[in-house]
């Protein structure tokens, strides 16, 4: 069996920062030290070798939406980003809430370029009822539920879901935290913004009075609640709160929240528009603290692509979501490491280990030690790029980030032991 | 000046030039022929996605009195019913050869979106609730032709559905930017949710106030919003916000009323008030069609058409400054 080394790398993971080649052999990491040699080189001079990026929020888009996304785009489009597993959201068509769904995309994950796990709705057709099958899925090892892009806003479907849940082995209810009547045809944060653009607005008050509910919920049945991209400095200092009192809560946190504020919504782009929205520099503040003090346990892309013509339509009209995959990795480095926000350590934590924790995902996050499985990110903190939405590997084009210039980019990607990505290029 | 698309976009120079070109534009619609070849051979598109039959006939009218070409794009029969993004059609319009595309839209932004899209001149006809810029033009010009030229000083009220008001959003810019002082009137749920950075006061009582107005701008309240739980039925809101005989009566004697319309007779605004002496609300439609003949022409004679015979030289020229923010305060 052919050995691959990956040589002259720091490697960082849950035991810290060392200089240190890897070899791995049958996927598996077999010695991690200096001076290896194996049949195939993977030079990772003046980078680090980590724990392969888990996501626990994407929109792959398969089934029902394949002009904007395809499991097989998203996944390349993961690898690049350094990712080696996903969870991929329920909202697509038909929705993940039945098993045969669940199957067929993890059928079609099979070979994609990083690990895609299945999320499954809590309710039926994502329509906040009655529960979806939660059991049945879970026994394909589906382990966090969700209805995201829309809130489980009736308190006693929250409740019983949540109770429910805590018969199954390493579930989580994962919510999207926002009220919808409180949001009811806003488009972008409600402020100053909002206000002098004429273009409706979404409340803080909307997402913190859920993360309020849920907060309490998890208290009455103890079940695990995750937040998903938490985007308010109130809905920060309620997990905060809950994380004090011990409750089994975690949350996540988007790019895009801690790198750009409503003020960009002046330009009436809808590149700009996404659920829960842009904020002020004020929420965008507590979002950097709330991850520099493990209030927030991990940072989630909301990678939601979207067809260039549905992004061209009036502001108000058209949907929300962005790009996140190829970018997240360098704006971390970029916007927490660089300013010193967060340790090296803390950004792999947040970006791998922890979200492989929230989503059951015990072979992705490491360690870098012998005879853990051989996921693998190789990030060189130095390189410079500029983000060119042509040249992205999603199907899509809809990232905000189009023209700026980022320090750090994913080098090499290492899936159960296979180069997937070589010097920046994806290879399947 | 390329485009017209928010009053946020003009200073006060800038505006005050749109103004005089205006007044020596309502000399030319009181001729016995009131039309002039200034625009001769220019075409002008009209596309209103949202309908509004005064708005569109009022730009038409100024562009015909300028001698454009009026072309008007209507949505309901179009490729646009059809299906047709945004985009492809202003795209395809322009390549029929046009210089002006006037755009009314039900989605805030979209004529900023469609200025980045084509060559052509874009001036924004309403959007959303974001900005009415001609209207806010026409307003000061029927403001400043009682009160004088200069509006320093003068005491504005808009009265009524602020939050979903592009006039008020653009007036209360414009006035400000000519130095009036504007107070807007409105139920707390019919406020945006802030007005921070906005240059005017903010009251939730109207009859404090009318005996230190210049002029009272009433704004439509439409039913729905009722329905929206935003005031529990239109008679509280005529109680407190509408403008009544009782009330019209506590303004002073040379305040002026206006009223952008279309009119909610008996709800915003009583009948008797809307047609009494002190309403300019016609003259607003009519000062209308000098204002838009203005705007026309400083985004479309560009310096190169000859017509100095009746004084309109050296308008064209140099663009206005841009961004939201500018004449905020």
């Amino acid at each position: 069996m052919a050995d691959l080394v990956i040589k002259g790398g720091t490697v960082l993971d849950t035991a810290g920062e060392r200089v240190s080649d890897v070899l791995i052999r049958g996927g598996h990491v077999v010695d991690v030290g200096p001076g290896l040699s194996g049949d195939e080189v993977l030079d990772a001079s003046g980078c680090l070798v980590t724990p392969g990026l888990v996501d626990v929020h994407v929109h792959l888009r398969e089934p029902g939406m394949e002009e904007a996304e395809t499991i097989e785009t998203g996944a390349r489009a993961a690898a690049l980003g350094g990712y080696t597993a996903v969870v991929a959201m329920p909202n697509t068509t038909p929705a993940l809430d039945d098993p045969i769904v669940v199957r067929a995309v993890l059928a079609a994950a099979r070979h994609a370029s990083c690990e895609v796990a299945s999320s499954g709705a809590i309710t039926r057709g994502r329509k906040g009822e009655e529960l979806a099958p939660l059991g049945e899925m879970h026994a394909l090892g589906v382990r966090l539920f969700t209805d995201d892009g829309d809130c489980v806003a009736d308190a006693g479907v929250m409740r019983r879901a949540l109770e429910y849940s805590r018969m199954l082995p390493g579930a989580v209810i994962s919510q999207h935290a926002e009220d919808p009547d409180l949001v009811a045809g806003g488009a972008m944060h409600e402020g100053e913004w909002s206000s002098r653009l004429g273009i409706p607005g979404r409340p803080a008050a909307a997402e913190e009075v859920i993360v309020a509910r849920d907060v309490i919920l998890a208290g009455l049945t103890g079940a695990r609640v995750h937040f998903q991209h938490v985007s308010t400095a109130g809905a920060v200092e309620l997990v905060r709160q809950a994380k004090a009192r011990g409750l089994a809560v975690t949350a996540e946190a988007a790019p895009h929240h801690f790198t750009l504020t409503d003020e960009c919504c002046a330009s009436f782009d809808p590149l700009f528009k996404v659920n829960p929205p842009l904020r002020t520099a004020a929420d965008l503040a507590a979002i950097k603290a709330g991850l520099a003090d493990g209030t927030i346990d991990c940072v989630a892309t909301d990678h939601a692509p979207h067809p260039t013509e549905a992004k061209e339509r009036p502001f108000a009209e058209a949907p929300s979501g962005m790009l996140g995959l190829e970018t997240a990795l360098a704006l971390v480095w970029d916007e927490l490491v660089e300013p010193g926000v967060l340790t090296p350590v803390q950004a792999f934590a947040a970006c791998s280990w922890n979200p492989a924790a929230i989503a059951g995902l015990g072979h992705h996050g490491g360690p870098v030690a012998a005879d853990a499985p051989a996921n693998l990110c190789v990030f060189d903190p130095a390189l410079r790029w500029e983000v060119d939405p042509g040249r992205l590997a999603s199907r899509a084009r809809n990232t905000p980030y189009g023209g700026r210039r980022l320090t750090g980019k994913v080098r090499h990607t290492v899936l159960h032991g296979d180069v997937v990505v070589r010097d920046g290029t994806a290879t399947r | 000046m390329r485009h017209l698309l928010s009053i946020a976009d003009l200073d006060r120079s800038g505006i005050e030039e749109i103004l005089d070109l205006a007044e020596s534009f309502r000399e030319v619609t009181r001729r016995d022929i009131p039309k002039v070849p200034a625009l001769r051979g220019k075409v002008v598109v009209s596309l209103f996605y949202e309908d509004s039959t005064r708005t569109r006939i009022s730009f038409e009218t100024a562009a015909k009195r300028l001698s454009c070409d009026v072309m008007a794009f209507s949505v309901a029969s179009s490729s646009i019913a059809k299906g047709e993004s945004l985009r492809d059609t202003v795209r395809t319009i322009e390549a029929m050869g046009i210089d002006a595309v006037v755009v009314r839209h039900q989605a805030a932004g979209t004529p900023r979106r469609i200025a980045g899209w084509i060559d052509a001149h874009v001036v924004n006809a309403g959007d959303g609730c974001h900005q009415h810029p001609t209207q806010a033009l026409l307003d000061a010009f029927t403001l400043r032709s009682h009160l004088g030229p200069r509006l320093d000083g003068a005491h504005v009220a808009i009265v009524g559905d602020i939050l979903h008001s592009r006039v008020a959003r653009s007036d209360a810019l414009a006035f400000a930017a000519l130095g009036a002082r504007v107070t807007l009137v409105a139920p707390p749920t019919l406020l945006p949710s802030t007005t921070a950075g906005w240059p005017v006061d903010v009251r939730h009582d109207l009859d404090d106030l009318l005996p230190d107005l210049d002029a009272i701008v009433m704004l439509r309240i439409q039913r729905e919003r009722q329905a929206q739980s935003r005031f529990p039925s239109l008679r509280e809101y005529t109680d407190r916000f509408g403008l009544t005989v009782e009330r019209a009566r506590r303004l002073r004697p040379d305040a002026l009323i206006m009223h952008p319309g279309p009119m909610n007779r008996g709800v915003e605004i009583a009948a008797e008030v809307a047609d009494g002496p002190r309403s300019v609300i016609l003259e607003q439609v009519a000062n209308g069609v000098s204002v838009r003949m203005a705007v026309l022409y400083r985004l479309l004679a560009g310096g190169a058409t000859g017509f100095g015979g009746t004084g309109f030289g050296g308008t064209g020229g140099a663009d206005a400054p841009g961004g939201e923010t500018t004449g905020r305060g």
